[in-house]
């Protein structure tokens, strides 16, 4: 496992200036190469998060090592030499993309699920490479080739072929990648729409899982199993939380990816005792935690700060609403003349609706200050004029609500409160009008609809005050 | 047989390898079942590497490599593997796999700089981890209560034990939970606490495997089995037992297969809990070929017995019908050598097919092969009778209660035919009212 990423210390560098500026030959191999790495990952591996192949690398990179093993001994047979390069890779290649085909074939033919073919796939080839390595190791030049840590990676070992053939795998990911960018978003969002359309979506599906295994090709010899899951998985992943839109995600990625692969392999190479795989990997996880807690989209906080605003909203609306509906009461009750705020005593607004006097209270220093509510005594208050349009146009979207429940969806007029309450929050502009317009010939005229039920509810309702029609 | 059992296989070492094979193989299987259930294979590839800073603080905290402090490390990692994951998973709306995937990586990360720092005090072998050493099990042997056992054969008979206890008392719970969480709640058992308690064998399961398995073997037990397993039958019960045999036989086979093997083509032995998981990997895609109901090889040869009887029907069909015609010339109607191509290319069959089926139905009595024709028999007669019947009745039926055109009717009563029993003509006889005659104006046979 520790040769999961073959850890070998890179001389300590004699200062961070010398790291950072890369002028340690060695340091810029891997800096760079994995930097290249990370970003490439990142751009196919966003694609393979949205189509819910995360883990498909996973078992993909577990696949190939049997075709490495196999692809050396067939050189050593035929008395070639048997650490070729390309040909291991070759090997690699056909070895992944068996494992794809052994996948799709598990999912297509039996009941078992996604998962239970990954694991398979995974655990059964892994076992076939590790019996071939058995033999490998006992073939006469075994031992010099040293095919484990080949299949297992070498970060912190890097060589210069190794970046270019990074940069190689690189190239012609980030390629077909803008070439098909539309075709595999289309596949991503919606499959059937696009094989309803006539585009080619299993051959798709498989350049895509080929981008999958080319990537895991390169990248595992060069950093390893586990590190390949990651910077296919995390990168993206962490994208995800900043954006709705696949483009600035894709591209999002391979930044992300980037730099964590650039600062895991800087940490590792300036502290002693950190191999650069691992901390190439915790500083993928830490940057998804950020993404995770702050991520303008998706993120923890925002989802949270999202719900307290909404909360505040409504809270608000409550309060205009019910004023409004009481002072129109009174202005009823009094044959005052309409339209204009009338004061509203503190303790029949808090019967209005289900709130404690606190909440009340709060919700009504937050009116004050924000200038839509005036205080007139201690137990008095009154709309602003500003407050008074606010009231009456939410009056407006609750009762056009109501008008629509009752005309349209034929409930009792003693029902359609509540649903109304609930859904006058979210109204849009557009809802409003068209409500308007279907509503337009049950309208009395006048801004503000009159309520189709008794305002109070039952148990608040004075006699004096009673209910209105 | 000489190669089938080697002449060095000594029940003192060969047998407690098999042995360690055998316990870790079903105790996987064991709790793997639930795994695969709830479409949590992957689960286990992730317990079972991020165990690893479990481990490597328990050695860090202890300095030693006793087993509880292990065990105890193992087990809090995997349920922080379960926990974290599932946190992603509800607070950041990240896909399962995803999730899982971010939370390994991560804690193997993390183990793996833990075991650096500590390299100097810490003696963790890492080939142990990844493949496991099942060979060394005979050698380190432990006393207890006066047996003398291999130390491994101790643990993995304790974690077997532990997961039959648990899933043999809780197998109810274990099973409302997994196939309905909703529903086990509503039964108050409660679906989180079983979640976390399969999650707490996994791990234990995943950790005492490490030692002979490796990390990414110990999948092949937890997964390949239970899924070979669903591929045979498709009660719970039976599934369990049938992973149980396969997790066996795949051990057993396994170490047959990484002694004897390697050797026919002139090398050592293999590691055995590598060929563990290649044996019961061929022996998913054994239960993947022929496995009842949804085997490719099942499925290959109902399909053809399906096509085979339906063409026999359509041959008796058509003797029928042409008796019907001929009989007022009092003729026989036979089916000659000579124009058999002739029939097959009307029946959209091929020649060889057309023959295979004659000769079929003459060795069941329904053909007589006389005067270098076949011919009806009188059994051969009454099923033609009821094939051409239930055709006819329903082209009458499709016609007065369907009201599917004239031109449709014969493709879906060619269809139906075949599937159509006794009580169904009878239904059918009722709903058209006893016609004596079909839409095209033949007459329709009477029941026999």
């Amino acid at each position: 496992m520790i040769w999961e990423w073959s850890i070998s210390w890179l001389a300590l560098p004699d200062d961070l200036w010398r790291v950072l500026s890369l002028r340690d030959y060695n340091t810029r191999v891997v800096v760079l190469g994995t930097a290249l790495l990370g970003a490439a990952a990142g751009v196919i591996g966003s694609f393979a998060l949205l189509r819910k192949r995360a883990l498909l690398g996973d078992a993909l990179s577990h696949a190939m090592l049997p075709g490495i093993a196999l692809a050396y001994l067939a050189a050593v047979w035929l008395g070639a030499e048997g650490k070729s390069v390309p040909l291991l890779l070759f090997g690699a290649t056909l070895s992944g993309l068996l494992g794809t085909c052994c996948v799709l074939g598990i999912r297509h033919w039996t009941r078992l699920k996604e998962d239970a073919a990954l694991s398979i796939v995974l655990s059964v080839f892994f076992g076939a490479g590790v019996a071939l390595l058995g033999i490998v190791q006992q073939t006469a030049r075994g031992h010099a080739a040293g095919l484990e840590s080949f299949v297992f990676g070498k970060a912190s070992a890097l060589a210069i072929e190794d970046a270019w053939v990074i940069m190689g795998g690189g190239l012609v990911c980030v390629l077909l990648v803008s070439l098909f960018f539309k075709e595999w978003k289309l596949l991503c969002f919606d499959e059937t729409f696009a094989a309803s359309n006539g585009w080619p979506v299993v051959g798709l599906d498989w350049l895509m899982m080929f981008l999958i295994v080319l990537i895991s090709v390169v990248g595992l010899q060069a950093v390893g199993l586990v590190l390949m899951i990651a910077l296919l998985v995390i990168p993206p992943a962490a994208a995800r939380f900043w954006t709705d839109d696949l483009r600035t995600m894709v591209w999002l990625a391979g930044v992300l990816g980037c730099v964590s692969s650039f600062g895991g392999a800087i940490v590792s190479a300036l502290l002693p005792r950190l191999p650069s795989g691992a901390m190439i990997v915790l500083f993928a996880g830490a940057i998804f935690l950020v993404s995770l807690l702050l991520g303008t989209r998706r993120g923890v906080f925002y989802q949270a700060w999202q719900s307290w605003s909404l909360q505040q909203r409504i809270q608000r609306q409550h309060l205009l609403r019910a004023m409004f509906e009481l002072s129109e009461l009174q202005e009823v009750h009094s044959g005052s003349s309409v339209g204009q705020p009338v004061p509203v005593d503190f303790e029949r607004l808090q019967a209005m609706r289900s709130w404690s006097k606190r909440q009340l209270a709060a919700e009504v220093r937050r009116a004050i200050s924000a200038g839509l509510v005036i205080p007139l005594s201690p137990s008095q208050l009154r709309l602003t004029a500003a407050g008074q349009q606010l009231a009456a146009r939410l009056v407006h979207q609750h009762r056009l609500w109501e008008l629509y429940l009752i005309t349209h969806a034929e409930l009792a007029p003693s029902k359609v409160d509540r649903d109304a309450d609930r859904i006058e929050h979210v109204l849009t502009p557009e809802m409003i009008a068209r409500l308007e317009r279907l509503l337009n010939a049950s309208q009395q005229g006048g801004s503000v609809p009159v309520s189709p039920h008794p305002i109070l509810p039952p148990a608040a309702v004075e006699p004096a005050g009673g209910g209105r029609p | 047989m000489n190669w089938l059992w080697p002449a060095d296989w000594s029940w003192q070492l060969d047998g407690w390898i098999i042995l360690a094979g055998v316990l870790c193989a079903v105790s996987a299987a064991l709790v793997g079942n639930f795994l695969v259930l709830r479409r949590l294979s992957l689960l286990g590839d992730a317990i079972s590497h991020a165990v690893l800073p479990g481990l490597a603080i328990a050695f860090l905290a202890t300095a030693s490599r006793s087993s509880w402090p292990m065990f105890l490390g193992a087990v809090v990692a995997g349920l922080v593997t379960a926990g974290a994951t599932q946190w992603i998973r509800t607070a950041g709306k990240v896909d399962e796999g995803a999730s899982l995937g971010i939370v390994f990586t991560c804690l193997f990360a993390f183990g793996l700089v833990l075991i650096v720092q500590a390299a100097d005090r810490v003696d963790l072998d890492p080939g142990c981890v990844l493949y496991g050493a099942i060979e060394t099990t005979p050698l380190d042997q432990v006393s207890w209560l006066g047996w003398k056992l291999p130390r491994v054969v101790w643990v993995l008979g304790g974690v077997l034990l532990l997961n039959v206890l648990a899933v043999g008392l809780l197998f109810k719970e274990f099973k409302v939970s997994s196939f309905d969480p909703a529903m086990s709640t509503a039964l108050g058992i409660p679906a989180n606490a079983m979640h976390a308690l399969l999650m707490v064998l996994v791990a234990i399961t995943a950790v005492a495997s490490f030692e002979s398995v490796g990390n990414i073997l110990v999948v092949a037990m937890l997964v390949v089995p239970p899924a070979a397993a669903q591929l045979i039958s498709e009660r719970l019960g039976r599934v369990i037992v049938w992973s149980l045999l396969i997790a066996v036989i795949s051990a057993v086979l396994g170490h047959w297969m990484a002694t004897v093997v390697p050797r026919a083509f002139g090398f050592r032995a293999v590691s055995t809990a590598a060929m563990i998981a290649v044996a019961s990997g061929l022996l998913f895609l054994v239960c993947f070929l022929i496995g009842p109901y949804q085997g490719l090889l099942w499925r290959w040869w109902q399909r053809r017995t399906t096509a085979a009887e339906m063409l026999a029907e359509d041959v008796v069909g058509w003797l029928f019908r042409q008796e019907e015609k001929s009989a007022a010339a009092d003729t026989v109607v036979r089916i000659v050598e000579a124009r058999m191509g002739e029939l097959a290319s009307s029946m959209g069959v091929s020649t060889t097919a057309l023959r295979r089926t004659v000769n079929r139905l003459a060795r069941r009595g329904l053909l007589r092969n006389e005067a270098g024709g076949f011919q009806l028999t009188a059994v051969g007669r009454d099923e033609g009778q009821r094939v051409v019947r239930a055709h006819r009745l329903w082209e009458q039926y499709l016609v007065e209660q369907a009201e599917v055109p004239l031109s449709r009717i014969h493709e879906h009563a060619e269809r139906f035919e075949h599937i159509t029993t006794a009580r169904m003509r009878e239904a059918l006889a009722e709903q058209t009212e006893g016609t004596e005659r079909d839409p095209h104006g033949s007459r329709i046979p009477p029941e026999n």
